[in-house]
């Protein structure tokens, strides 16, 4: 075998450059690694809510099956469709049907919006209940119930407003021909992640604190 | 070339009914959570189902919609128990303490 020869064979092995061992695209492996760190900065903070409640034995339990809980899984709906629209807009951009990927993204975004306005409605009525992030109207002892809840639903709705907008820059791309079938996959994995974290969210501040009586 | 083909197989994974399953057992673990919310099971009962369920969905999100299943087994090592050995060391001080204090007379 002559040297060259040797050297490709080097290069073909996965630690040596030649291949990507994992078979992603660099793109995608930035996306987990971000989702990595999302993922530790939402678990700090839902293990500091939790350590907070259970050292406040008469943290407010105020929300009603009607209307905050009525709300809230009407958002995880709508939240967990446009987590399908997605997958599917990924399947059809990888497999060349431009068309129907853009129109699946535009599901998603529009999922995406609908989730805002009822948080935001959500967000309006506590609002005017007297609930702000340094007191609320159920126990002035415990002010913290403001800001966990604040704090929480405020950084997730951040993350879908700024997934909305991503997405509608990747669907104009991808219908202009701009970027590739690899870039709707990776928005796609943010996208995904918004909606996990809300796996979490929804039931320890919503469902956990549905009124006892 | 060959790992252009295995990208390939990777990024076309998955059907329309396999990704319409999972987003139904989805949809039902959530109901079963509203469920128990409705019915006011007991708190401490409750907060172990609720994340038991949660992490069962968020296990099915990771699985499929974020296709982990269909990438290399080495990739999955590398992101996976990184993350949940993080998660744990946040917890280390969480479960002594709330067991401790469940259990004191004035809670």
């Amino acid at each position: 075998m002559s040297e060259a020869a040797e050297f490709e064979g080097i290069l073909e092995t996965p630690w040596y450059g030649g291949v990507s061992p994992f078979a992603v695209n660099s793109k995608k492996l930035g996306m987990w690694l971000f989702i990595i760190s999302d993922t530790l900065t939402f678990s700090a903070l839902l293990i500091s809510y939790a350590f907070v409640r259970i050292f406040t034995p008469d943290w407010p339990r105020p929300f009603e099956i009607w209307p905050a809980i009525a709300k809230s899984s009407l958002m995880t709906l709508v939240l967990l469709s446009s987590s399908l629209t997605m997958v599917l807009a990924v399947s059809a951009a990888h497999r060349g049907n431009v068309k129907k990927a853009v129109n699946l993204l535009l599901a998603t975004m529009a999922f995406g919006l609908a989730f805002i306005v009822i948080h935001i409605t959500e967000w309006i009525s506590l609002i005017h209940e007297g609930v702000t992030p340094w007191k609320n109207p159920w126990n002035p002892a415990v002010p913290l119930f403001g800001g966990a809840f604040f704090g929480l639903t405020g950084l997730h709705m951040l993350h879908v407003t700024i997934g909305v907008v991503y997405l509608g820059v990747i669907c104009w791309g991808f219908n202009k021909g701009k970027w590739t079938a690899d870039h709707v996959e990776v928005s796609g994995l943010y996208w995904h992640f918004v909606d996990l974290v809300w796996m979490f969210i929804f039931p320890m501040l919503y469902l956990l604190s549905v009124n006892p009586h | 070339m060959h790992a252009n083909a295995e990208l390939d197989k990777h990024d076309v994974a998955g059907t329309t009914k396999l990704f319409a399953t999972v987003w139904f057992w989805l949809l039902l673990l959530t109901a079963l959570e509203v469920f128990l919310a409705y019915e006011r099971v007991e708190v401490h009962l409750m907060v172990t189902i609720l994340i038991g369920l949660s992490l069962i969905k968020s296990a099915l999100i990771i699985a499929y919609f974020m296709h982990l299943r269909f990438e290399k087994l080495g990739m999955f090592l590398v992101i996976v128990p990184a993350t949940v050995f993080c998660i744990c060391m946040m917890m280390i001080m969480f479960f002594p303490d709330s067991i401790r204090l469940t259990h004191l007379p004035t809670y």
